[in-house]
């Protein structure tokens, strides 16, 4: 479990990189932090994992104060570092050996850990090759192996599938949704939208060390842009200004061929329009939901926090 | 305890076996190490020849000792490399992250670090010399005694370990390996100094001396690994941080401290100095203790040991007494030979000459410095106590007057240049250690301006018009 409250952080000077961020992530959940570079996601993580004190407001990891607990937290965690940061020179089995006595495992626990996870990524046949020998995406791979080896109950990972190739990939979030399913509370920090749209519950936007939003993806949608919106397409031009709409539905497009609008009760009004349309015999070829996705989301609060407007 | 000796070892242990998998570490070091004792072998053979034909009456056994601790040295200087990216080369690799987001202690890392930056040296610098060793004893020469040889080998671990433990403190401050490299001259310069003054010791034949070296290069090895733990910190070595001066921060950092908020020269005295001075309590009682242990034992060794050194007849002494009785009309030539700005400028330098020697090993020299000066006193008035004048007389009339004035300034600076070093070994989360350093040194320079100064200045006064006229009433009663 991740909590936060009012967590900041100053550098020298008068600046904030991270600026009262809080954050509740429960087991069996995953929370994808996006912002730009230099949002402050690395500082949060690295308070998280006890390696920055925080200026002020507090953290609690795995049970564990990062302040007053900070190798409880450390030895709790598994963190995939902005960097790979892996040892050139040793091999991959060795690596994970290595990290393996670091986090205090047996010989046994060491040896069908890094089996299991050098199998699962597809590394076994390259386990006696030195990292320094490995593509940009084995090393990645290699780097979030070592994350797991102690089987942490938290993990913070930051781009977790970034340099990797598309099989690659799905298999790296194949094993998030595994052990989000396994009840391990995860901090995902990506640049990566549909990722985050793909796996994440929870989803908090960070802008100059602020969380400007914090929810799910339902959530933040409705935060964003309103009530859901519909469209009606129509085959041909369709006078649409004939139709009488019911009650509470606002027209937010309207062109020849169709119809956007917006409604706080759907059940209850969407068939009434359906209705009304099927009277005025419009050339209807579809009646849908407007997809919204994050990447609209993000953009549209980026945009904002910067003081511009956001055209879809 | 052996889980943190396995820590420990499992950090050295993969620095290891990461340093021997790198050819361009282990090659020119195996060039070094085998190549370099038949170089020395063969150019002290060949120096010695040379000496010899125009009568330098050298023997090449009389060099030995010294190649050895050059030979030793060598390896050793090479590997200060190594040691100076134990931190700041896993920085800019980026391989540190993963090492600190572990659950390993800050003492495992560094400890782990500092181990195998000694270690790996010490195993060349041994191989070396062991090679070395084996080519002496194939000459027909003396081959040094085991007592010599356990000297040379403990020096030579000292110089690695105060070497390595240097060189780790700089490669967790500094935020770039070619900083690190630069600032490698302040390690390599000082021991290059030290094996100077080492090679002299051996030279002038007195062994035994060369423990006073050994022990004396370790405390101070101690004390670095000491100040590199307590300012190890997770959050720097995670910086972004680029190597510039900053002088106007280190200004605002040194003005605040030294001014202590104070707005008129009362309140500075008041918030400032008096408040630095209370605060040096445990160093204050440390070196007054020290200076009458330095002033007791001088005398005493003095009475019980000068007579087994110097003729002491009572002709004799009726000699020196009437010669120390004859000098006393030099006393009334003090206020020309030396007056008293000239003798105020010499104490004000002697103490900032102890600040010096402070500043360069966590105060521990500056307190010798001051130590051996209250050794002096004690001597002096052993030697007066052996030739017949009453110590205690002399010490009323000839120290105490200017003494008072001009000991206590001495105290208060040593007490300073102490506590200094003591908050450079200290832990301090809130600072860095340029920023704790500025702030000592502030915190003695409020003492030096506002106390040892103006109590300098009196004692000067009082020791060029007072002090001789005193010495010359109480002459007579001697």
């Amino acid at each position: 479990m991740i909590e936060c409250e009012d967590l900041s952080k100053k550098y020298h000077g008068d600046f904030w990189a991270v600026d009262g961020v809080s954050l509740n992530v429960q087991p069996g959940e995953i929370l994808a932090l996006l912002g730009q570079n230099g949002a402050g996601k690395t500082t949060t993580v690295r308070m998280l994992t006890a390696l920055i004190t925080p200026t002020r407001g507090w953290a609690r990891v795995a049970g564990y104060d990062v302040v007053q607990q900070p190798q409880e937290v450390r030895a709790n965690v598994g963190v995939l570092t902005e960097q790979h940061g892996l040892y050139m020179r040793m091999t991959g089995e060795e690596y994970l050996d290595f990290f393996g006595k670091v986090y205090g495992l047996d010989a046994e626990a060491r040896r069908s850990r890094s089996q299991y996870l050098l199998e699962y990524f597809g590394l076994a046949d390259a386990a006696r090759q030195r990292a320094g020998e490995y593509s940009k995406g084995m090393k990645q791979k290699l780097a979030l192996a070592r994350a797991l080896i102690h089987d942490p109950s938290v993990l913070l990972l930051d781009e977790p599938t970034s340099a990797m190739d598309p099989e690659s990939a799905q298999l790296v979030r194949n094993e998030i949704a595994r052990l989000r399913s396994s009840k391990r509370t995860i901090l995902i920090c990506t640049h990566n939208l549909a990722e985050a749209e793909a796996l994440a519950d929870k989803i908090a936007i960070i802008y100059r060390g602020r969380i400007l939003l914090n929810g799910s993806l339902d959530e933040l949608k409705r935060w964003v842009f309103g009530a859901v919106e519909y469209e009606a397409r129509f085959a041909e031009p369709f006078e649409a200004g004939e139709l009488d709409l019911p009650e509470g539905v606002e027209v937010t497009f309207r062109s020849a061929t169709s119809l956007r609008f917006r409604v706080e009760a759907p059940l209850a009004v969407n068939p009434k329009i359906l209705e009304e349309l099927v009277a005025h015999r419009a050339p209807l070829v579809s009646f849908q939901e407007v997809a919204r996705k994050l990447e609209h989301v993000y953009l549209k609060t980026m945009a904002e926090a910067r003081g511009g407007t956001y055209a879809a | 305890m052996r889980r943190e000796w396995n820590a420990i070892w499992l950090v050295a242990q993969r620095e290891f076996k990461d340093q021997v998998r790198d050819w361009r570490i282990i090659a020119p070091m195996a060039l070094l190490v085998f190549m370099f004792p038949f170089i020395a072998d063969d150019t002290t053979r060949q120096a010695v020849t040379f000496m010899n034909r125009y009568g330098g009456d050298l023997i090449l056994a009389n060099l030995i000792p010294f190649v050895i601790l050059v030979i030793g040295f060598f390896p050793l200087s090479f590997t200060l490399v190594v040691a100076l990216e134990a931190f700041v080369g896993e920085k800019e690799r980026g391989t540190i992250e993963p090492l600190l987001s572990s659950p390993l202690k800050d003492s495992h890392l560094y400890l782990g670090k500092l181990l195998v930056g000694i270690l790996t040296p010490l195993l060349f610098s041994y191989i070396s010399i062991g090679l070395y060793l084996i080519l002496v004893s194939r000459r027909d020469v003396t081959f040094p005694s085991a007592y010599m040889l356990t000297l040379i080998f403990l020096l030579t671990f000292s110089h690695a370990v105060l070497m390595v433990s240097a060189a780790i403190v700089i490669s967790v401050q500094a935020t770039t390996i070619r900083a690190a490299n630069l600032m490698a001259s302040f390690v390599v310069v000082p021991v290059a100094f030290l094996l100077q003054g080492e090679t002299i010791l051996i030279f002038w034949g007195n062994e035994n001396v060369l423990w006073f070296a050994i022990v004396a290069v370790v405390l101070l090895s101690i004390l670095l690994v000491r100040l590199g733990l307590a300012h190890f910190k997770r959050e720097y070595l995670l910086g972004r941080e680029i190597d510039t001066l900053n002088f106007r921060n280190m200004y605002r950092v040194f003005r605040e401290q030294f001014m202590g908020g104070a707005r008129s020269v009362g309140e500075w005295y008041r918030v400032a100095v008096f408040d630095a001075v209370q605060k040096m309590k445990a160093p204050l009682a440390i070196v007054i203790t020290l200076a009458v242990i330095a002033v007791f034992a001088s005398y005493f060794w003095v009475t019980n040991n000068l007579p087994a050194y110097v003729e002491l007849s009572p002709d004799r002494l009726d000699e020196l007494r009437a010669m120390v009785g004859d000098n006393l009309v030099v006393l009334d030539q003090l206020q020309d030979q030396l007056p008293a700005p000239l003798l105020f400028f010499f104490n004000a330098r002697t103490t900032l000459v102890f600040l010096l020697m402070g500043l360069i090993s966590f105060g521990t020299l500056g307190v010798v410095l001051y130590v051996v000066n209250f050794a002096l006193i004690g001597g002096v008035l052993g030697a007066a106590n052996l030739i017949g004048f009453s110590p205690l007389l002399i010490f009323a009339a000839g120290v105490l007057p200017h003494g008072l004035f001009e000991l206590t300034a001495v105290i208060l600076a040593t007490a300073g240049v102490l506590k200094m070093g003591v908050l450079l070994v200290s832990p301090n989360t809130e600072r860095s250690l340029g920023e704790i350093f500025l702030v000592a040194l502030a915190d003695w320079f409020r003492v030096f301006i506002g106390l040892v100064i103006p109590l300098l200045a009196i004692a000067a006064l009082i020791e060029v018009y007072l002090t001789p006229v005193l010495i010359k009433m109480v002459f007579p009663f001697l």
